[in-house]
């Protein structure tokens, strides 16, 4: 998990919604209806209290891009960037993209073009079986904006948080850096 | 044929973008209206007699449509061949995908659920009353195979489900005349394949018996012949839609889910998804075995090897079948030794029945062997790529599990390792380097394909192999290659059962080998057709025209002797005539392919190792394969890295862990820990290219060998930076840490009074 996941995490009360919801003596059965904007879309669905953002973003709102590969916050594949910042969407709860921004890699593309790490990572064959590929764009996109000039050992360190089995990751490190090097990371 | 137009490019792959924009459909991606989900409850004991099932409060709670039981599954007793890799035993499956009488490992499905929600059916799943009879879990090669142990299955005694020998010459005599012999014996645990995509399907059957099933799978065939064969249907009833795939390396070739998809689907008239979390995955797929290998060589003072003698012991798992034989006939192959003895046992235990993992059988094998080899150059003060050079195969020598190899790259491999910047490189303090083989057959098999031209003169192919990693823009390539028209012109498609010839599965390292001809006899068998319309446009026979970059060139004289005009028709040109001289043009090509080249990898490695905590880490990775001829060389390299990185995650930390009852304790990624980023270095990569004569451009197969070196590559360094030789894996930190402790002990003991007191004193 990258550190800036762990910091998340450990920043963040996942329960704190649901908290509220019981406190103020909302019904806890029924669901929730969330307004939320999602790749700058202003967006609705409903979920369960429960439900974590991954399975609505998966099947609520029927962007499937952001993939399931554990639902404990270790392989990445889920990554989105919400409000800024870098989460597994398996870890977050639903309810918490109310008024939220959030991205996911169905919105890294600008229209017609690709983002340039959707671009390098094509022409870096940086994607093998390609199951983890949109979370490690997603999660670089987020290196990239917090830090436009990563080195090696940093871009390795930030994209821990994701697991990929097919590649070894040295192409995908090598997309990454490509990227920084050309600094046009927007 | 040497020059090639495309083949040896990079193109950007076909399914690339769908790929990184999120679009592409991977098996959880797919629902139907008013689709059911499936749940499935699994035996919490490792070895247990099924007493009763009581499914009456699932049934009743609301939401709930359907259960299913071992009842639902008709008894089978039929085998299903898969060829080179796996043969599978359809009553053992039949019996993994819902136990009978017995649950046989920690994790073993017991009854399946249909509900409306995943929620409901998981709850529905948990009222389901088991009545168990706990009974003694086998959790081990030296406890099953032990006299009076309790047995898995009554067929085999000592759980031993089958053994096997392979011998030349007299290994026992030799070794009399070795100048050094050196025995050891090495332990590996049982290990996932850690594809990131859980297996998942959704299922739908009609009233008219006709399935369709939407998977993710490596073999859509082979989900179809096994649901078929498992359910009792006909193949025709089922379609097979392979989704694109998450990652595979050999575990997504057997059944878990599409058959209970199905009865579940049939019970409630409704299409059924089943999606398995990551739990699942380790506790109920098929890892690898973990094993026991006792090896033994003897060699000549000057490095020549005279014999050697290997026994293994492989866990099957639950139901008998490891790959133990192959690895009894990989141990040695890239040696020339006129005496051995080698013999395997299939082992059955109280864990997941195993599945192939990309090389089944070899990494381990060649942990034990590669690393005894090492330790027979250290002891002769050999270079270790020199001691392999000296006994190294090279084509005419006997493969020990029989034929005579053909061409084969072993030498020239070691050679490119020798020359490496990397072998000469300095090391650092607590720095040791490693060096290893690995060889793997690569599969031949069966396959198909077929390609259609379109009227602007693009094509179109059709294969049934799901696209792993590049397989669809390596097609392409060859099409490209064959038709003389641009790879971005030929649209590749992964085809369902329905439209695609038979085709075996994505693995074996045979797509570009075996389907790769195909595809290639395919475009050939379109190039032929074209040769005969611009004979027919010529007025002339087909023998007079002839083919030469892309375009149909005649080879009759312009005052119509023989020589040849400059008349030349390209495949726009004669696309464009087609509806005029004669209509579509189809080619089709099927193919047997026999099992490919065999392909020989070296790899080396630096490993630091911090010795107050026993961690270690990669510091430099050199892979170096003969792959016979790369057609995309960034997938080769890609094959080749991540193959290496896998079976780095094998030397240093992944492993099974089990309590005493069998039950796994570290099923998630957490705990099962595969390599991550920020754990490796670059991993340089050298492609070799030895043709390989069964294939028309040398393809030799590439996915599979690169993850058998890295075992004993890492353990050769581990010892060379530590001058303590493990024998067990993974080699983790607090097993290198007491390795090293107990090292510091014994040669402590071992030393002189004086030398104690010094140590002590200071």
């Amino acid at each position: 998990m990258s550190v800036s996941l762990r910091m998340y995490l450990s920043n963040h009360a996942i329960g704190s919604f649901f908290d509220r919801l019981r406190t103020s003596g909302t019904e806890v059965m029924s669901k929730i209806h969330i307004e939320t904007t999602i790749n700058g879309e202003p967006t609705e669905f409903l979920c369960e209290p429960h439900e974590s953002l991954l399975t609505a973003l998966r099947n609520a709102v029927g962007l499937t891009g952001t993939k399931e590969g554990c639902t404990t916050g270790d392989c990445g594949a889920c990554s989105v960037i919400l409000n800024g910042r870098l989460v597994p969407a398996c870890l977050v709860l639903a309810p918490e993209a109310q008024g939220a921004t959030l991205t996911t890699i169905e919105g890294i593309a600008d229209g017609e073009r690709l983002h340039p790490l959707q671009q390098k990572f094509l022409e870096h064959a940086a994607l093998q079986c390609g199951i983890c590929t949109p979370g490690f764009i997603v999660a670089a996109k987020a290196l990239l904006d917090a830090n436009p000039n990563p080195s090696e050992e940093e871009t390795r360190y930030w994209l821990a948080g994701n697991l990929c089995r097919c590649t070894g990751y040295d192409k995908i490190i090598r997309a990454v850096m490509d990227v920084a090097a050309a600094g046009s990371t927007k | 044929m040497t020059d090639f137009a495309y083949i040896g490019t990079r193109p950007i792959r076909h399914d690339g973008v769908d790929k990184v924009t999120g679009r592409a459909a991977y098996g959880a991606d797919f629902s139907l209206p008013g689709m059911l989900h499936g749940a499935i409850l699994r035996s919490p004991h490792a070895h247990a007699r099924i007493v009763s099932i009581d499914t009456s409060a699932a049934e009743a709670m609301p939401g709930v449509k359907a259960v299913i039981t071992g009842k639902d599954i008709p008894p089978n007793s039929a085998k299903l061949v898969l060829g080179g890799e796996a043969a599978l035993d359809l009553h053992d499956m039949g019996d993994n995908l819902l136990a009978h009488d017995k649950a046989l490992y920690n994790g073993h499905a017991i009854a399946a659920v249909a509900a409306t929600t995943v929620d409901d059916a998981r709850e529905a799943a948990e009222l389901i009353r088991v009545e168990y009879e706990v009974l003694t879990p086998v959790t081990g090669i030296d406890q099953a195979i032990a006299p009076g142990a309790p047995r898995l299955h009554q067929a085999f005694a000592n759980n031993i489900a089958h053994r096997m020998e392979l011998k030349r010459g007299d290994a026992e005599s030799a070794f009399k005349d070795a100048d050094v012999v050196v025995e050891r014996e090495f332990r590996t645990p049982m290990v996932h394949q850690g594809y990131i995509e859980p297996h998942a399907c959704v299922a739908r059957i009609g009233q008219d018996g006709r399935a369709i099933v939407w998977c993710s799978t490596q073999g859509p065939f082979v989900v179809r012949d096994a649901c078929a064969a498992i359910l009792g249907m006909d193949a025709a009833l089922i379609k097979v839609i392979a989704s694109e795939i998450g990652g595979g390396f050999g575990g997504k070739i057997v059944v878990y889910l599409e058959p209970l998809a199905i009865l579940l689907s049939k019970k409630t008239n409704r299409p059924v998804k089943m999606v398995m979390s990551r739990d699942e995955v380790f506790r109920a797929t098929g890892p690898t075995s973990g094993t026991k290998i006792r090896a033994r060589f003897g060699a000549k003072r000057d490095g020549t090897l005279v014999a050697a003698s290997v026994s293994l012991w492989y866990e099957a798992g639950a139901y008998r079948g490891s790959p133990a034989g192959a690895g009894a006939m990989c141990c040695l192959t890239p040696y020339r030794i006129p005496n051995f003895f080698i013999e395997a046992h299939d082992v059955v235990v109280n864990k997941p029945k195993v599945a192939a993992y990309r090389a089944p059988g070899s990494p381990m094998a060649m942990f034990a062997t590669e690393s005894v080899v090492d330790d027979i150059a250290r002891q002769l003060d050999i270079d270790p790529i020199e001691l392999r050079l000296k006994n190294a195969v090279s084509e005419g020598d006997q493969a020990p599990y029989g034929p005579k190899y053909g061409p084969i790259g072993l030498k020239q491999v070691l050679d490119a390792a020798k020359n490496h910047p990397h072998y000469q490189a300095p090391l650092a303090a607590n720095q040791g380097r490693g060096v290893a083989c690995g060889f793997w057959f690569n599969a031949g098999m069966n396959s198909s394909a077929t390609i259609t031209l379109n009227p602007d003169g693009s094509a179109a192919v059709f294969t049934g192999n799901p696209d792993i990693g590049g397989t669809r823009v390596a097609q392409a390539l060859m099409v490209a290659e064959e038709l003389g028209i641009p790879v971005e012109r030929v649209r590749p498609h992964v085809a369902d059962t329905d439209s695609a010839g038979h085709t075996d599965v994505t693995g074996g390292s045979r797509v570009c080998y075996a389907t790769g001809n195909a595809v290639i006899q395919a475009a050939r068998d379109v190039r032929d057709q074209l040769r005969a319309r611009a004979a027919k446009i010529w007025k002339t026979d087909v023998d007079r025209v002839g083919w030469e970059a892309g375009r149909a060139v005649s080879l009759d004289g312009a005052d119509g002797s023989a020589g040849r005009d400059s008349k030349t028709l390209t495949v726009s040109d004669l696309a464009a005539q087609m509806p005029h001289t004669g209509g579509p043009i189809v080619g089709r090509a099927a193919v047997s392919m026999p099992m490919a080249g065999p392909g020989f990898a070296a790899h080396i490695c630096d490993l630091e190792v911090d010795p107050e905590t026993g961690r270690s880490t990669v510091v430099r990775y050199t892979a170096i394969q003969d792959v016979g001829k790369a057609v995309h060389p960034s997938y080769v390299e890609g094959q080749m890295q991540g193959g290496a990185s896998q079976g780095i995650g094998w030397a240093l930390n992944e492993e099974y862990v089990f309590n005493a009852d069998g039950v796994m304790e570290n099923a998630g990624f957490l705990d099962y820990r595969m390599p991550v980023a920020s754990d490796l270095p670059m991993i340089d990569t050298v492609i070799v290219e030895v043709a390989n004569p069964l294939h028309p451009y040398g393809v030799r197969g590439v996915g599979e060998v690169p993850i058998v070196p890295p075992l004993a590559t890492v353990a050769n360094a581990m010892r060379g930076a530590t001058g303590v030789r493990f024998t067990e894996l993974p080699l983790s930190p607090p097993r290198v840490l007491q390795g090293l402790t107990e090292w510091r002990q014994s040669t402590f003991q071992a030393a002189g009074p004086t030398t104690q007191a010094a140590l002590t004193r200071s």
